[in-house]
């Protein structure tokens, strides 16, 4: 049976247009574009066209793209680039909730001697701009600031962020990597210096990214060795993957304007409905500045591992910020960032929708989880007077 | 993803005796909401035989959890108490067809659990709080648990302590207790046979051994969280160090403060005072 994913944003399926377009690449054109004969270098322009394409999704040239091998690599890149050209500034300026790819990755600097910030969220997971204008001083080399929240789906406000630092000078780079794909982004308006994204994000294969450097900005390549990439990213291509994000973006482009408003009616139905079904659920970020695929429900006094499980005896996919689904022993980050109570913090359940969810496969989730949360909750020794409550007026109110 | 035993998952999709006995003989809860995990055991005890009439439970937690506790409750019912408190955190794992590594808490929470409702039966008041040194205040681990599990379950490591126990597992600033106390428990002989007078040591020879030691064993640790340390001065016997970075605003710099004098005088000399300025 296939299962109901419902977890797009830790990875999608490839799409079957991408993988068709990848596959000669794959099987007998597999030639180097470096190289000088016909066989090799006839692929240099089908790298130049996916090149174009993936520019043409972000509304930038081509030439302002370089492609990686993964979002990580991607936002590692933004960030030391800007430290090598910038080598009198030693400060860094994130949040409290960015992706271990970039969070990790600022730890590390300030273990190596750098300064980091990291701007704190609100309860629903919005920034605090306050203090990110007292965080911004001279010696500030780079703000990274995601463009989406990968576990609550919250949109941070890039623009005033972008436009601020234009005004000040300092660098700009955005984790787009949940948001390149699901809503438009257009770099020629939108004072972004540096822009991450990550093929398997959206319906390209895994193992390829690439990185937005805006004409201008100083760069420095992360990865030294050939001249590929203009000599901005050594490697040999990974030419069938990246014609695949060629192929993905030209795809998100072409579907955006319907996805959008299909996703968000999708999310909301299963939002509402599991909201109104389920005993004592909260909404973990801002339901205003969302993706339209993400939602993240919260199920008081129960726990997140237990939820995944349950869901999992129907094949339906979802993750959790719980301790025990994070591989440590504490809950996601991102939740306590936002001071998500403890009661509700390990009963967190993320749900990514993709073009390829449909309404009876809400319509299953919709059916199948109440009585799992109120099986869980029957089990729990929290919450019970709550629930006892509840049972009690509401036989009084069916008795009236 | 975890790899669960077809009995883990048995015991967790149907789970058996969930609930809470009706004016129970016997209570035990453990664990919190905080920590991620807990268990309300009640049980019924036969005044007569002196045997365990039956057992059900109510668990927030994982599958692990809620499989651990439905086993805990099957394993109990028909015991005498003495049987019962003779049954181990590994016999809870056994009878699941064993337990992940990082999920060996659940288990011990059971156990814990078990002891709890017998001691409550007993009559047994819980010592108080304030009397038993937290270890790890993160998951609030006393030392007396620890030190429990490790001879218990006979662990080595640091990373067994956190999979049985949790502890280590937050700030991780309660690392070079569990160390000592890992060491402690397992070298008593080794330590027996150290030399009673250690080697006098120069001021020049002193410096750069406790230099030595930060620099391997302490900084790399407190880096790992977003801390550092530094050495200001070395007095006769105190070493000034000054906190850095995430330890400056950590409520558990004390604690660091502690850890880095243990190691110091472990590794460097007995008498040693650290400081922080």
């Amino acid at each position: 049976m296939k299962p109901i994913y419902l977890d797009n944003n830790a990875t999608t399926a490839v799409a079957p247009e991408v993988l068709e377009e990848m596959l000669p690449y794959l099987r007998e054109l597999y030639g180097n574009p470096s190289s000088m004969h016909t066989f090799g270098g006839q692929l240099g322009v089908k790298v130049r066209e996916a090149r174009a394409k993936v520019a043409a999704l972000l509304g930038a040239e081509p030439e302002e793209i370089v492609f990686t091998s993964c979002g990580t690599e991607s936002d590692n890149t933004a960030i030391m680039s800007a430290l090598e050209t910038y080598p009198q500034k030693r400060h860094v300026i994130t949040t409290r909730v960015e992706h271990p790819a970039v969070y990790n990755f600022c730890k590390y600097l300030a273990r190596k001697g750098y300064r980091a910030t990291y701007i704190p969220v609100d309860s629903k997971g919005r920034l605090n701009m306050e203090a990110f204008y007292k965080a911004l001083d001279d010696d500030t080399a780079i703000v990274s600031i995601m463009y989406a929240n990968n576990e609550t789906g919250v949109i941070f406000p890039v623009e005033e962020i972008g436009t601020v630092l234009r005004e000040r000078g300092v660098l700009f780079h955005t984790d787009a990597v949940q948001a390149v794909g699901k809503i438009p982004i257009d770099l020629k308006k939108l004072p972004v210096d540096m822009l991450s994204l990550s093929g398997h994000k959206l319906h390209a294969p895994k193992g390829v990214g690439a990185l937005y450097v805006r004409k201008g900005t100083r760069f420095s390549p992360y990865i030294i060795g050939g001249h590929q990439e203009h000599g901005r990213r050594a490697g040999t291509e990974n030419t069938a993957s990246l014609i695949a994000l060629g192929k993905a973006c030209e795809l998100a482009a072409e579907n955006l304007e319907s996805e959008v408003p299909y996703l968000t009616r999708l999310r909301d139905k299963l939002e509402q409905t599991l909201m109104e079904s389920c005993p004592d659920p909260r909404i973990n970020g801002d339901t205003g500045h969302r993706l339209p695929n993400t939602t993240n429900i919260s199920f008081e006094y129960v726990e997140g591992e237990a939820i995944l499980l349950r869901l999992d005896e129907y094949d339906i996919c979802a993750s959790s910020g719980s301790a025990c689904t994070s591989g440590s022993l504490e809950p996601s980050h991102v939740l306590r960032a936002m001071g998500v109570p403890f009661t509700a913090m390990h009963g967190s359940v993320r749900f990514s929708l993709s073009r390829y969810n449909t309404e009876e496969e809400i319509d299953r989730v919709i059916g199948v989880l109440p009585p799992i949360i109120k099986e869980l909750r029957a089990l729990s020794p929290y919450g019970r007077e709550k629930l006892a409550a509840e049972k009690a007026s509401q036989c009084a109110s069916s008795s009236t | 993803m975890w790899e669960y035993t077809k009995k883990v998952k048995e015991f967790f999709l149907h789970p058996k005796n969930v609930g809470e006995i009706e004016s129970p003989d016997a209570v035990g809860e453990v664990g919190s909401i905080t920590c991620g995990d807990a268990l309300k055991l009640t049980l019924k005890i036969d005044k007569e035989t002196g045997r365990i009439a039956d057992a059900k439970f109510q668990t927030f937690g994982c599958a692990s959890a809620i499989a651990s506790s439905s086993a805990l409750t099957e394993l109990v019912k028909g015991k005498t108490l003495e049987e019962a408190l003779k049954l181990s955190n590994k016999d809870i794992a056994d009878f699941l067809g064993g337990l992940p590594d990082e999920k060996m808490h659940c288990s011990v929470m059971g156990r814990e659990a078990l002891e709890s409702a017998i001691a409550s039966y007993r009559g047994v008041v819980p010592l108080p709080e304030s009397g038993e040194r937290v270890v790890c205040k993160c998951f609030d681990v006393t030392e007396e648990k620890l030190r429990k599990v490790i001879i218990e379950n006979r662990l080595t490591t640091v990373a067994d302590v956190t999979n049985y126990t949790k502890a280590g597992g937050g700030c991780g600033s309660c690392i070079p207790d569990i160390e000592a106390i890992l060491r402690e428990i397992w070298s008593l002989k080794q330590a027996a046979e150290r030399p009673r007078e250690p080697k006098k040591l120069t001021n020049i020879q002193k410096i750069a051994l406790i230099q030595d030691v930060l620099e391997k064993e302490i900084r790399p640790r407190l880096q790992a969280d977003g801390g550092d340390v530094e050495l200001l001065d070395v007095e006769g016997n105190k070493v000034i160090v000054a906190l850095r970075a995430m330890c400056v605003a950590c409520p558990m710099g004390g604690v660091t403060v502690k850890g880095i004098e243990e190691k110091l005088r472990e590794l460097v000399s007995g008498d040693l005072v650290v400081e922080e300025r």
